[in-house]
């Protein structure tokens, strides 16, 4: 649905009917948000049934404790994404952590590697299904349909100059899933994007 | 910044790229690096996406050597996302490659504007188990009662509502337009109409409108009056009086409906409360509120069916508990229809005849149709006949999608008497 643009004013309402302890408030809150919360889980972790899990870690944390989430700091979907980011990026680091201890291969330096290059994998993600849709639909078309920025400009309807500016604008957002420490505090979750 | 790079070279090591394992097209040649390119910033890296459409050219290696290219600072530094992704010419591409030996902030952003391409996926197919919404929001209503409830005769609309919204999600525009035939059962025999993918959502938006209305809610056809309420008639108004065809635009009324009546109905409350004598309107016949939401719980169930077929997705009956819903539903509707199709033969409170319908499967269970008409009593002593099919078959057969004579049902006892509850069962179908 739409998935983007949604009003505070539905963040807010979401979040009083949350604390009112309404049923049907929690089932539209997953129809919205959980194919971001198990995209994002998915791709830090790789499996579905641990996806499966965070998934519903992260509804049961919203359904039980509505009043952590602050409208004033953003929006709803932004705050969902940086909740699933952290949950799921605890639970990698735990899994690798008890492999290593186990005597599996690998070092501290590699598992560290591991949850840093998951982590930005998913703020990536978050960053592309959250860009402005001109700049989303340039970059698909110059990336995924092979599109040079000409053609891409042609399909767009719009100049070659701005078609370029498109697709470095797009790149320089999606660069910043690289600007995060390791991920202690999820940044790029944030309304900017 | 060590990390990402390292990333990156992993990626260009692997000849499919990320998550790429189709058969490569040969264009592997363009991925790795030319021998005179400088190594400093790593090549435009290939689509992980195996498309039919060839890379842009790049490779110097397999084009003639492109006359220079004399552009300025601020056209280099525009042209440096499309040099990441690989779409601009050669001519341009050299022409940026020589400036990044250059120009230090320039070389700066492409590193990191190819880092970037990197991070592009190919969206993951999110297809959500179904059974994972039920099963999570289960998890947290027990770990958290809720004060205001989806009363229990309104979860199958939840749930199927879901179900469909998700189907719609994953499919593309062109699939909105996708043809669909609508079957039902007439009385007489099948019939059926045509529409799209969209037209059947605007379908379940005008019907599903009739709760609604019986709620004080916005009718979504208030702006163009239908003659009457029956449902075919509200959906036909609503297809000839939209100046387009029907597009994916359906969708958030119909969801945005959807939402607002099951929160709508979790006010109105348990059956103790009014909402048990609140009576939805269909034009010629009435159901009360709970039987009207299971009823377009199994609505939306068929026609997600049809439009499962029309674009060639996979999708399962309802879990075993709504199923057996809407088969009660039916079954207690039966004789009503089967009144209409017959005037009574006894009188009110007597026993009549019975008929003994025994669904299998999920959701599944056992029920006793009186023969002669909704005066009479249904009783097991008086039992005339039994027939016995699978529940989705049943509900293929109440939905019209099955005729009454094809029906894969186990016969034993008064044929006449089947033979009039699989049609009976065939007409509680409508558009």
């Amino acid at each position: 649905m739409t998935k983007k643009d949604a009003p505070p004013r539905w963040d807010r309402k979401m979040q009083q009917r949350l604390a009112r302890g309404e049923a049907a408030a929690l089932g539209e809150l997953y129809d919205r948000f959980a194919s971001l919360v198990h995209g994002l889980a998915h791709r830090v972790l790789g499996d579905e049934v641990a996806a499966d899990g965070i998934t519903r870690e992260v509804f049961a944390h919203v359904w039980e404790h509505p009043e952590s989430y602050d409208p004033k700091q953003g929006p709803l979907r932004s705050w969902v994404a940086a909740l699933t980011h952290r949950l799921a990026v605890q639970r990698l680091r735990a899994t690798e952590t008890a492999a290593l201890a186990e005597g599996g291969g690998g070092s501290t330096e590699e598992l560290e590697r591991k949850v840093r290059r998951a982590a930005v994998a998913a703020r990536a993600d978050y960053i592309v299904t959250s860009m402005p849709a001109p700049l989303r639909a340039a970059l698909d078309l110059a990336y995924f349909q092979r599109r040079d920025y000409r053609q891409t400009a042609v399909d767009l309807g719009v100049t070659e100059d701005e078609a370029r500016r498109r697709l470095r604008l797009g790149l320089q957002l999606l660069s910043t899933a690289h600007d995060a420490g390791t991920a202690a505090a999820p940044p790029g979750y944030g309304g900017a994007v | 910044m060590s990390d990402a790079s390292e990333g990156w070279h992993e990626d260009a090591d692997v000849p499919d790229g990320p998550g790429g394992n189709g058969p490569t097209d040969g264009t592997g040649a363009d991925r790795s690096p030319a021998p005179d390119r400088p190594p400093r910033i790593p090549m435009p890296r290939a689509s992980v996406e195996d498309g039919e459409r060839p890379l842009p050219t790049l490779s110097a290696a397999e084009n003639p050597p492109v006359p220079a290219l004399v552009l300025e600072h601020p056209v280099l530094k525009s042209l440096l996302g499309a040099w990441a992704l690989a779409a601009c010419s050669a001519a341009e591409a050299t022409a940026v490659e020589e400036h990044l030996g250059d120009c230090g902030s320039c070389a700066d952003e492409a590193l990191r504007l190819r880092e970037a391409v990197g991070l592009l996926h190919p969206p993951e197919s999110l297809d959500l188990d179904p059974a994972l919404r039920t099963r999570i929001l289960e998890s947290c209503l027990d770990r958290r009662p809720p004060r205001i409830p989806v009363p229990e005769w309104a979860a199958p609309y939840d749930a199927e509502t879901a179900r469909l919204d998700a189907l719609l999600q994953d499919i593309g525009d062109a699939e909105w337009h996708a043809p669909v035939r609508l079957r039902w059962f007439d009385g007489e025999g099948p019939t059926s109409r045509r529409t799209t993918v969209a037209g059947v959502i605007a379908h379940l938006l005008t019907v599903d409108g009739l709760v609604a209305l019986a709620l004080g809610l916005d009718d979504p056809l208030a702006d163009v009056k239908a003659a009457t309420r029956a449902p075919a008639v509200r959906t036909e108004t609503y297809w000839q009086t939209s100046h387009f065809p029907p597009t994916r635009s359906v969708r958030t009324p119909w969801r945005e409906q959807s939402h607002d009546l099951v929160r709508t109905v979790s006010f109105a409350g348990g059956s103790d409360s009014g909402s048990a004598k609140l009576a939805v309107s269909y034009g010629d016949f009435e159901l009360p509120l709970h039987d009207a939401m299971l009823d377009r719980a199994f609505e939306c169930w068929v026609h997600a069916e049809d439009i499962a077929e029309a674009v060639d997705y996979p999708y399962g009956p309802p879990s075993g508990r709504h199923l057996n819903r809407m088969i009660d539903l039916a079954a207690r509707m039966l004789p009503v229809v089967l009144a209409a199709r017959r005037r009574p033969l006894v009188d009110a409170g007597k026993v009549g005849r019975t008929l003994r319908l025994e669904i299998e499967g999920s959701g599944g269970g056992e029920w006793l149709i009186p023969l002669d008409g909704p005066p009479a009593v249904g009783s097991a002593g008086e039992e005339v006949a039994h027939i016995a099919l699978d529940g989705v078959e049943f509900c293929h057969l109440a939905a019209g999608h099955v005729p009454p004579a094809e029906a894969a049902a186990g016969q034993l006892g008064d044929r006449e008497a089947i033979r009039d509850v699989l049609f009976a069962a065939a007409s509680l179908s409508r558009m």
